[in-house]
């Protein structure tokens, strides 16, 4: 018998006037658990708690939470990666809406992205056959192209807290930079023009909260240094 | 597209270069000063005033001077647009900074040049 108690996020926005932390008590039997499994443990106790989930094996991107103050994917985290003394607190993703317990709105995460045009962009007529690219064009994409939005990262920059209408993001600004990269896309210069003013890009501060927390270590800090080494070429 | 007008460069990228070109100034000239104070452990009025009466150190603390304004205007300017969410509150807060840095660069250049 390991008892593991879990504190959760409540919030309900047609019953509750404010959001409380509810306590939960639950036997492991001693297992190394993902937190999503003692997610669907408490479900069992409580049918009405809400969170997203879908994979259930780091792929989706959907159940992306902050456990014990760290954000992180709850499918792949074990317990013994984040229980301190057989406890642990379960929070949404910090920054954005909740829409209900641990699920929240991403309207404007999606909406930064959608802004970095995440798609080849190429004016140029279509060769009969595929764009090629050398194995050397093609490994600047590694560790640019893994990202699953799960939005871990933007939810832990504090430059995205205090400016998520403004400032674009280290998943958005990851995906600008994959494309900026790929030698098949020749959309540089508007891209570059989108992020040229003191929100959209320079309002990182290299904090470097995406690099910690990325599940797929990930690194948006390296991407926005490359992307402001274009922008200074680039420029005058 | 974020429009700006509060901004000393106008633009994301000229503020960032004039944040970091400013340091490196503003770091040179303390780290003079310093190694300055270290090599003079019985400094007077005469020494000092002669430090100060040559041309190119005018010239030097007027550049870290004015360096000085510029790193203060982006940096508070970055703090403001990241806390004050009122419009009012921010402007007024941000035309403080400007004059006071302002009245702080032509009273330097008194300092520097007058008497």
């Amino acid at each position: 018998m390991s008892n593991l108690q879990v504190s959760v996020y409540r919030y309900n926005p047609e019953t509750d006037s404010a959001p409380y932390m509810q306590e939960f008590q639950v036997d492991t039997q001693g297992r190394d658990l993902m937190v999503l499994n003692v997610l669907t443990m408490i479900k069992d106790q409580d049918s009405s708690l809400a969170f997203r989930r879908s994979c259930r094996e780091g792929v989706c991107g959907s159940d992306g939470m902050n456990m014990n103050g760290t954000n992180g994917l709850a499918c792949i985290t074990p317990l013994s990666d984040v229980a301190k003394n057989n406890k642990l607190v379960l929070r949404p993703l910090p920054g954005l809406p909740v829409m209900r317990d641990l699920v929240v709105d991403m309207g404007l995460f999606y909406k930064q992205y959608e802004r970095m045009q995440p798609y080849l962009q190429n004016d140029t007529t279509a060769p009969a056959i595929e764009r090629l690219q050398s194995p050397e064009e093609r490994d600047k994409l590694d560790g640019l192209y893994e990202c699953i939005l799960c939005a871990c990262c933007s939810t832990s920059c504090p430059s995205f807290w205090w400016n998520p209408d403004k400032f674009v993001g280290p998943a958005g600004l990851l995906q600008a930079y994959r494309f900026l990269a790929d030698s098949r896309d020749n959309a540089t210069q508007s891209r570059l023009a989108e992020l040229e003013d003191p929100f959209s890009l320079f309002r990182c501060r290299g904090i470097m909260n995406c690099v910690a927390v990325c599940p797929k270590g990930l690194n948006p800090t390296r991407a926005i240094g490359k992307i402001r080494e274009m922008l200074l070429s680039n420029a005058t | 597209m974020v429009t700006n007008i509060t901004n000393l460069g106008r633009s994301g990228l000229s503020d960032w270069l004039i944040q970091r070109v400013s340091a490196v100034v503003l770091a040179l000239y303390a780290l003079f000063v310093v190694v300055y104070l270290l090599f003079h452990p019985n400094l007077d009025y005469a020494t000092w005033s002669g430090l100060f009466a040559q041309t190119w150190m005018r010239i030097f603390s007027l550049l870290a001077f004015i360096s000085m304004a510029a790193h203060a205007w982006v940096g508070l300017w970055t703090v403001s647009t990241d806390y004050l969410k009122h419009t009012g509150v921010r402007f007024g807060f941000q035309a403080i900074v400007i004059l006071a840095i302002f009245v702080f660069l032509v009273w330097g250049v008194q300092v520097l040049w007058g008497a």
